[in-house]
């Protein structure tokens, strides 16, 4: 599918070379930031370098580092066919851990800030019919999966629900080009979404996407019980805190050739080993393929590939040095 | 991305057959004339543009959005030419089709989901060994005895196959990788056979087929969670057979011919068995056994000055991109001491294999059982190679080696 309204492309050359490391993909600039709904500003994220940014499939996330050091995971709502650049649109949670404080009010344009991923938990699995249910902020992991499900031919419909129309990000941009795929019901005019009336009659063939607050979630799996197995999907905006990255150089100690590195802000953990004379075979250097993956003995690494899944990150003995780094001050690897 | 610039160069034009034989035979010294005449040389004889520099062919590997792999990824255009199968679901498709099922088999073929194959593995190829040793002695054809037989035992039972008609697989790939080419004596020779060799494989794909622990029943588990319809599934496995089995075989066989033309290359894997997967690396890049794919551009597009229009095929030299002195420092050596990262004999980008790791762990478990038993290993006669319109493959090794005591 080209790129709309760009006549002819130019194939840019930015590639790795023997004597230029791939450039690292885990600090990205802020490019634009515009409020898009009350409460709710959606930002562009670019490489400084104005390199290829890691693909992403729709309901995938991206992890934000805020400068304490944890991380957040916003759901990537832009066009993948940019690959340029990536969208998230962030709600101000004024309850919520300072994450959405930080990008409202302190990460401006021209900022730069760390990156990992893209992760996908919520991939958008073939199906005839899609209905799709957005509460709220809810509805980024979703917006790139309508315009998919219209690629493929599927037939589907969105219900939008949020507080009030002027909460509701994207809401026109929606409605004008779907039309009546889309049904968009705030709150505070239509009352909470007819659940019963979209859901009550078991559909087969048709997978139900939620994504937004935990009493919407629970009201869809309340209303699904009757349908075929795996017909529900959701996507829950966990608030689980991970320990904080390390900002601070760190060691890393490659056991079998009993060498100590210290890898910096400017290297990855690849680059360091490599300087030391250790081999470690990579390929995309974007943590994506996999084929950097290496066994970790003590320590805790600071995931931010797009590889591993989630309880393999949590046993943390092994990871992709392409990309990941260390939340503990030193790293041991099996190298 | 920006705008057409305002002078476009015509590209270069070459009128070499890359799938004569001799080519396919010798590829180096075209590959060196396409590089030397450009970044895009225009092939009169196919009507399509060719990248043989390892950053065209790399920049145009991962940019799916202007080269798509649905048009097919041999010469044939699937916009206005019929294809010869169902086009497969992950090789000849893009976004969004592509998304579900390299989803399922990435998930099927990644390194943790192959930890459990690894002991299985590494005995398997040590059993092989002594087999070969006890049965044909020090002398014996490596292709044979080994690149061909080790897949061809370990990949079967991992896929979950039955045991009968296994002898059909090397063909079919064979008659696979030939079809994206033109239709020359290569493919015409393989075409008395199309139909009984697909009905196999076809017939292989089915679920009652398989068995219940290997990939192709992972691949159903997907589909039965949703992950993929009842429909892609077949196909999905179909991939596996199609793509997992002779470029492994002519893979490891790239490494094995290395070895027994580099003796100090062996020492060193000997004294480091753990280089074995390095090595592999090293012998995909010098050899590279998937040696080119083509893309179709979605758009006019400019490389380098020159105007490639939208519809056109695109093909890329995987093996010239990984000879390619402007990235590879004494690039036709091969030498264990290079860093191999980076080449692009598994491809780049989303389409990159998917079975990079299944084939690394092959090539691990033979090599390091090698490493382990051969001191050395040499040429006793000149290798043959056998012609694919893709697949850079061997016929025989003729080798003599020597235990260790
Ligand atoms: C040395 C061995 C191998 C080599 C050199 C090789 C090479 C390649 C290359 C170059 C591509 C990219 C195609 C493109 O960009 O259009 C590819 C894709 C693929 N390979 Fe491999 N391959 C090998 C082994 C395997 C094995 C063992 C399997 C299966 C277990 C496999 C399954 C696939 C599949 C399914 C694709 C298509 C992926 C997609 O389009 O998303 N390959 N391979
Ligand atoms: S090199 Fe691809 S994941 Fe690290």
């Amino acid at each position: 599918m080209p790129l709309m309204g760009v006549d002819t492309v130019v194939v840019q050359s930015l590639l790795p070379t023997a004597s230029q490391p791939s450039p690292s993909t885990v600090t990205l600039e802020v490019r634009s930031k515009h409020v898009v709904a009350d409460g709710v500003v959606s930002l562009t994220l670019a490489h400084p370098d104005g390199v290829r940014l890691p693909d992403w499939t729709p309901g995938a996330h991206i992890d934000v580092v805020l400068p304490d050091g944890t991380a957040r995971q916003y759901s990537l709502c832009g066009d993948r066919w940019d690959p340029y650049s990536y969208r998230i649109a962030v709600l101000r949670v004024p309850e919520g851990r300072g994450g959405s404080a930080y990008v409202h009010d302190q990460l401006a344009l021209g900022a730069r800030v760390g990156v990992g991923g893209p992760r996908n938990h919520f991939p958008l699995v073939p199906a005839e019919r899609y209905l799709f249910i957005a509460g709220g902020i809810g509805i980024t992991p979703l917006l790139s999966m309508l315009r998919q499900a219209q690629m493929t031919g599927a037939d589907w419909q969105l219900l939008y629900g949020g507080r009030s129309r002027a909460s509701m990000a994207f809401r026109e941009e929606l409605t004008e080009c779907h039309g009546r795929r889309v049904q968009v019901a705030p709150q505070d005019e239509c009352g909470l979404l007819d659940l019963a009336a979209w859901l009550s009659e078991p559909a087969p063939g048709t997978k139900v996407y939620c994504c937004g607050p935990a009493p919407l979630l629970a009201a869809v799996e309340r209303a699904c019980v009757g349908w075929p197995p795996y017909s529900l999907r959701t996507e829950r905006f966990t608030a689980a805190a991970a320990d904080p990255v390390r900002r601070a150089p760190f060691q890393v100690e490659l056991r079998r050739s009993g060498q100590t590195v210290t890898v910096t802000r400017e290297t990855s953990v690849l680059q360091a080993v490599r300087q030391a004379g250790v081999e470690v075979l990579s390929s995309c250097e974007q943590g994506s393929c996999g084929t950097c993956l290496t066994p970790v003995l003590e320590g805790t690494p600071d995931h931010r590939d797009s590889v591993l899944a989630d309880h393999e990150r949590a046993a943390n003995d092994c990871m992709l040095p392409c990309v990941s780094r260390s939340r503990s001050a030193r790293l041991v690897l099996d190298l | 991305m920006s705008r057409v610039q305002a002078t476009t160069v015509m590209p270069p034009v070459h009128d070499a057959d890359p799938f004569a034989a001799e080519h396919l035979e010798h590829p180096e010294p075209l590959h060196q004339q396409l590089r030397e005449a450009g970044p895009v040389v225009r092939l009169s004889r196919y009507g399509v543009h060719a990248l043989a520099r390892y950053q065209e062919v790399h920049a145009s590997l991962v940019d799916w959005q202007t080269f798509q792999s649905g048009a097919g990824v041999g010469l044939a255009n699937f916009r206005h030419e019929k294809p010869w199968r169902a086009p497969s679901l992950l090789l000849e498709a893009d976004p969004p089709h592509h998304d579900a099922p390299r989803r399922v088999l990435r998930e099927a073929l990644a390194p943790p989901a192959l930890r459990r194959l690894r002991d299985v593995w590494q005995e398997a190829a040590e059993d092989l060994l002594d087999n070969v040793l006890a049965e044909r002695g020090e002398d014996f054809d490596a292709f044979d005895a080994l690149a061909k037989a080790f897949p061809l035992r370990v990949f079967p039972d991992a896929v979950g196959l039955g045991p009968d008609g296994r002898a059909n697989l090397l063909p079919y790939g064979n008659m696979a990788f030939n079809a994206f080419g033109p239709v020359n004596d290569l493919v015409k020779s393989d075409a008395p056979r199309v139909a009984d060799l697909s009905a196999w494989v076809n017939a292989q794909c089915a679920r009652e087929a398989l068995s219940e622990d290997g990939f192709g029943a992972r691949i159903w588990a997907a589909a039965d969670r949703g992950e993929l319809t009842q429909q892609q599934a077949p196909l999905v496995v179909r991939s596996l057979l199609t793509a997992g089995v002779d470029t492994t075989v002519h893979g490891l066989a790239a490494a094995l011919y290395a070895f027994a033309t580099h003796p100090g290359e062996w020492q060193r894997l000997r004294e480091r068995p753990e280089l074995a997967r390095v090595a592999f690396d090293e012998a995909v890049r010098w050899q590279s056994p998937v040696q080119t794919f083509f893309r179709t551009a979605t758009t006019d597009v400019e490389i380098a000055g020159a105007r490639i229009p939208e519809g056109t095929k695109i093909l890329m030299f995987l093996g010239s991109a990984n000879r390619d002195p402007a990235r590879w420092s004494d690039p036709d050596s091969f030498d264990l001491t290079r860093d191999p990262s980076g080449h692009v004999g598994f491809g780049m980008g989303i389409h990159q294999c998917v079975g990079q790791h299944v084939a690394r762990l092959e090539a691990e478990a033979l090599l390091t059982a090698l490493a382990r038993r051969i001191e050395r290993i040499e040429l006793t006669g000149e290798p043959r190679r056998h012609l694919n319109n893709t697949l850079r493959s061997w016929a025989s090794i003729p080798v003599r080696v020597r235990t260790a005591r």
